[in-house]
């Protein structure tokens, strides 16, 4: 079979480089009319980051105020206002732009070899789009906040005196932030890769977003106009969705989750292609049943749209709906464990490198696990009508979007870190904010397990007083687990300002972004790219120095 | 996995990669050819047809779920649309998706002054439009067949305003692309003005009469959803 | 699967040097069959189960004994088939009960952790739940569907009995030689009147009851009125008729659900709330 080998240069071989993309152009404008998907994609990380802090800054509020029953410092309204700001802002101005927008904007065109992607002034609008979306949300909390829950459910939504329409309205246009990055993806995947780049040679992070792509490019629109709908449904009372004015709520649910499904995907997929990244890189070897993962992924995407109704268990939609959405629904449990049991398999024999972005990897695997096999419970219809809208339901959601989706983008950020910086993160600092972060995630989300089992109800102020202890057990925790994030966040600038620089491979990695100079120029390459082997064909190496 | 064998196929394919090309003007930089550049744009828009298609294809779901639960209501409803207005404005609509086809041919063609007529005429059958669906809307007003808390229908039971509210979602949203597309005929046409189309590059056109292209066809299914129930 | 996943990881870390290269795993179809089929027919199983037990909970038998199921922001109320009202669920043990449910504003959610039964309550139709417990108790209930400020305080009990018990706890009339204050007071916690109108002068979602009586409140349209029986009475089962200044039109009707005398009772309990 092996008819190229694949001469690796040694690590001292630098190429000889010129200008990088942050050298080429300084000053503001530079930056802010930039159409180098590069630097988009830092404005995208910037501005995740920070909805990131301001989302867990909620978050760690809201976890204060449950050291108590009743009132710890805040009164109701006030919280309720916290864990609907905690979810929009986590979801739509985090979680969703996290690692396509910020991460997938920086790589995948570099993965395929190309300059930039197919439509990079469309790129930066979609990044204006996404501001102005932020802006609009954050008016909302400046004048009046929101206390409906992320999920904006009618009637309540229509009828609560808290500032609704603004945070629609963001919610609304960071949604074409979504679709254009989409279609930008895909166009880009479709037409713009490299000689060489076949569809068997893409790297599992690029065939994660295109699957991701597609699930914003179909989904996307029936959000818009649903939250469209609620608009009006507010400003005009249209009796769509508000039973008064003739319409069905149950509907709102249908429509919500039509998109908000598939969108949980948006969310978990990317991640995914993140940890396939991590685990060939850092294993050196090449992924167990490449096909089966990649084609794991586009699985996912298509089923994801036909299992919404899974929200809707104790609803009272028709019995025959539920028991089809259940069977729907098991199905995705499927793909999912081909990945999981994939990577495992990768590290079998492997000769495994625990760098801190594979400990970030280990991370999401274990709590992807724990999150996915929670999963099966609530897919389980006479489980799901005990534990929906449950402690248990927020655990699992925590486990697969914080311990999934944010474990695979802290990991990707310190893996891809010395590409897009130049600057390598203390090691030493990352595996003490891995180890902080993952015990404290643990701490926090674990108990919610038992505390929902036990029959502990979700968006609750005050609480039965046999529920304390694990309260104030999980509060505890999100204070470990803040911590984790500030030594993080203390790695991250004290890399910027004094790291150690990068090679141009430091991981010694055979994927394409890494045969560019850290960080790369303008075009991405200093010559044209020819590639000869895929992203993950260590098998190939001809290993010359041992 | 084959990838090695993958390998040679590629090296076969080996379409000379010359980024520091200097192609024409309207090549942008990260695209080796012309042929590239338009497939890119072409398979884009599609895409983002697809969007459309999703979003309005939500109103739809609207309709036909509420039309089955107030079947009579929305036939009594319709009764107050004007069949002939709604009649001219699909022929006015399908017009100029043939003029704005014809636009497309002729800059294919390097006919560049007949592709700007063609393109006016377009511009002028969505202005037709606008202004049939203005008065169509002033007579809704008047009578207040309006959604939500401003229905003022005479003789009609309360739920009825849901299928203004729908009329009005629908045709407003439609009226939006409308709108929007004239925008954008507006500004290829411009641009065919200032004679930056030639048989080798016309995709604005292209992509533009795509867009167009869709909003005639959602029209159609506006028509006849709104105006020929019952 | 979880405990292999864990396993497989934990054994096979090797920190081996720099460029020590992995040994190729061969590729397997026959293993990622197997791993794609059985869990595949694991989750048929499970499917099967589920459904199986989902259809028994949502199928009441023929005999169930009904109840009505009312809804507000923030508090329960059950209707039995005599037309007495409670504000806790009384049920007869042994056998199964029937709910026929439904919301006057939002969407709510019947939720018996212990039974392990739940149910969204929706306005403008109706949903159902049955169950039959089988030990006489007292039994959690929790609203389950986000329903705003006091969602978390929208709580009840089931009170299972024995037949006789319960047949004499529907039948009994509660107001019968009751002081009215001590019928006020009881209108005020069951109707979860507290969790809007405190006693201690702190205003919540509506005004504080202390000090209420024979004041003149300014309302939000510019006029005013002195707090008396009629007042009292017309705020009770027309409650947006006359909004106090400072506070929205939110409080749901007690019409139906609060007899004369109930009413009668509530205006001597906050006559007494100086």
């Amino acid at each position: 079979m092996a008819t190229t080998d694949i001469a690796v240069p040694a690590a001292h071989d630098e190429p000889k480089r010129g200008l990088s993309y942050l050298e080429i152009t300084s000053g503001l404008k530079s930056w802010l009319l930039t159409i180098d998907h590069k630097r988009i994609g830092l404005m995208y990380l910037g501005s995740v980051i920070f909805a990131f802090f301001l989302g867990g800054v909620f978050a760690l509020l809201l976890r204060a105020e449950l050291l108590t029953p009743g009132k710890t410092f805040v009164d109701a309204k006030t919280y309720n206002q916290f864990f609907t700001l905690h979810g929009t802002i986590m979801v739509f101005l985090f979680i969703v732009p996290a690692i396509p927008a910020a991460l997938g904007n920086f790589f995948l065109p570099i993965q395929v070899g190309a300059i930039d992607v197919a439509f990079p002034r469309l790129n930066l609008a979609s990044f204006y789009i996404y501001l102005l979306g932020a802006f609009v949300a954050i008016y909302s909390i400046i004048t009046g906040s929101v206390d409906t829950g992320w999920t904006f459910y009618a009637p309540y939504s229509t009828e609560t005196d808290t500032n609704v329409i603004p945070m629609v309205a963001g919610a609304f246009i960071m949604g074409f932030s979504s679709i254009l990055t989409g279609v930008n993806f895909v166009v880009t995947v479709h037409k713009l890769r490299a000689p060489g780049v076949t569809w068997g040679r893409l790297s599992l992070f690029i065939w994660s977003l295109y699957a991701t792509s597609i699930i914003q490019i179909l989904a996307t629109p029936v959000l818009a106009i649903t939250l469209a709908l609620l608009i009006m449904e507010r400003a005009v009372g249209i009796g769509i969705f508000d039973p008064k004015m003739g319409g069905d709520p149950i509907m709102f649910q249908h429509f919500f989750w039509f998109y908000s499904h598939p969108a949980v995907y948006i969310m978990i997929l990317p991640g995914m292609g993140v940890i396939s990244e991590l685990v060939a890189t850092f294993c050196r070897k090449k992924i167990f049943g490449y096909k089966a993962v990649a084609l794991s992924s586009i699985g996912l995407a298509l089923v994801s749209f036909l299992v919404w109704g899974h929200h809707l268990f104790v609803s009272g939609q028709s019995e025959f709906a539920t028991i089809a959405f259940s069977f729907l629904t098991f199905l995705v449990g499927i793909p999912s464990s081909i990945k999981v049991i994939n990577w495992t398999m990768t590290m079998y024999e492997a000769s495994i490198d625990l760098k801190t972005p594979m400990l970030y990897a280990l991370a999401f695997i274990w709590n992807f696990m724990i999150g996915g096999l929670t999963g099966i419970f609530l897919g389980v219809l006479s489980v799901d009508v005990h534990l929906h809208d449950t402690y248990f339901v927020i655990a699992h959601f925590h486990y697969v979007m914080m311990g999934g989706t944010a474990m695979a983008f802290v990991g990707g950020l310190v893996y891809w870190w010395p590409k897009m910086t130049g600057r390598m993160v203390d090691e030493r600092l990352g595996r003490v904010s891995w180890a902080l972060i993952f015990l404290g995630f643990n701490l926090t989300f674990f108990v919610q397990f038992i505390m929902g089992a036990r029959g502990m109800p979700r968006r609750y102020y005050n609480y039965l007083d046999q529920f304390q202890k694990f309260h104030q057990f999980s509060t505890v925790g999100s204070w470990v687990l803040g911590l984790g994030f500030l030594v993080l966040l203390y790695a991250l600038v004290q890399s910027l300002r004094s790291g150690v620089k990068a090679t141009s491979n430091p991981w010694h990695s055979l994927a394409l972004e890494w045969q560019s100079p850290s960080p790369p120029p303008l075009e991405n390459f200093e010559a044209p790219v020819v590639v000869t082997h895929g992203p993950y064909d260590y098998h190939l190496v001809k290993t010359t120095n041992t | 996995m084959s990838t090695a064998a993958e390998a040679h196929d590629a090296e076969d394919q080996g379409h000379g990669a010359d980024h520091g090309h200097h192609g024409p003007k309207w090549l942008a930089h990260h695209f080796d050819s012309g042929a590239q550049q338009f497939e890119a744009a072409k398979l884009g828009m599609w895409v983002f047809l697809v969007t459309e298609v999703l979003m309005f294809g939500g109103l739809f779901a609207a309709y036909i779920i509420n039309k089955s639960t107030y079947h009579d209501l929305f036939v009594l409803g319709h009764e107050h649309l004007d069949k002939r207005l709604g009649a001219l404005n699909t022929v006015v609509l399908l017009f100029s998706s043939l003029t704005v086809a014809l636009a497309v041919r002729s800059s294919q063609l390097g006919e560049r002054k007949k592709a700007g007529t063609y393109l006016l005429v377009t511009i002028a059958c969505a202005c037709a439009f606008l202004v049939v669906k203005y008065f169509e809307y002033s007579h809704k007003i008047h009578d207040g067949l309006l959604p939500g808390r401003f229905f003022a229908g005479a003789g009609m039971p309360k739920e009825t305003h849901i299928y203004f509210a729908l009329y009005f979602m629908m045709t407003g949203l439609h009226g939006i692309h409308v709108t929007i597309g004239i925008g954008l005929i507006f500004w290829v046409w411009l641009r065919n003005q200032r004679g930056e189309f030639s048989p080798a590059y016309y995709t604005p056109i292209d992509i533009v009469g795509l867009y167009w292209h869709l909003v005639d066809l959602i029209w159609i299914y506006l028509f006849p959803l709104l105006y020929l129930i019952g | 699967m979880g405990a292999a996943g864990y396993w497989l990881y934990k054994h096979r870390r090797r920190p081996g040097d720099e460029e020590k290269l992995a040994k190729p795993t061969p590729h397997s179809t026959a293993i990622e069959v197997f791993w794609s089929v059985g869990p595949l027919l694991a989750c048929i199983g499970l499917f099967h189960w589920g459904v199986v037990s989902y259809m028994n909970m949502r199928v009441a038998p023929g005999d169930s004994v009904q109840v009505q199921v009312r809804a507000r922001k923030w508090a329960w109320e059950f209707e039995y088939a005599n037309g007495k009202i409670t504000d806790q669920l009384y049920a007869p043990v042994n056998k199964p009960v029937r709910l026929i449910m439904t919301s006057q504003d939002v969407i709510h959610s019947f939720f018996i952790p212990d039974f392990r039964v739940k149910q969204d309550v929706v306005p403008g139709r109706y949903s159902t739940l049955w169950f039959q417990a089988t030990e006489a108790g007292t039994y959690q209930v929790f609203c389950a569907e986000y329903c705003g400020d006091s969602h978390s305080n929208m709580l009840s009990k089931v009170v299972v009995l024995p037949p006789a018990e319960y047949d004499a706890k529907v039948n009994e009339d509660d107001t019968k030689g009751v002081p009215l204050v001590d019928i006020g007071k009881k209108v005020y916690e069951g109707k979860a009147c507290n969790s809007c109108h405190s006693l201690d002068g702190s205003p919540r979602v509506g005004p504080s009851f202390k000090g209420l009586w024979g004041k003149t409140e300014a309302l939000a349209d510019g006029s005013s009125v002195t707090v008396d029986e009629n007042y009292i009475r017309e705020s009770i089962l027309n409650p947006n008729a006359k909004i106090a200044k400072g506070f929205q039109p939110v409080m749901p009707t007690f019409q139906g659900s609060l007899k004369d005398r109930h009413i009668e009772g509530f205006i001597e309990f906050l006559k007494a709330q100086k």
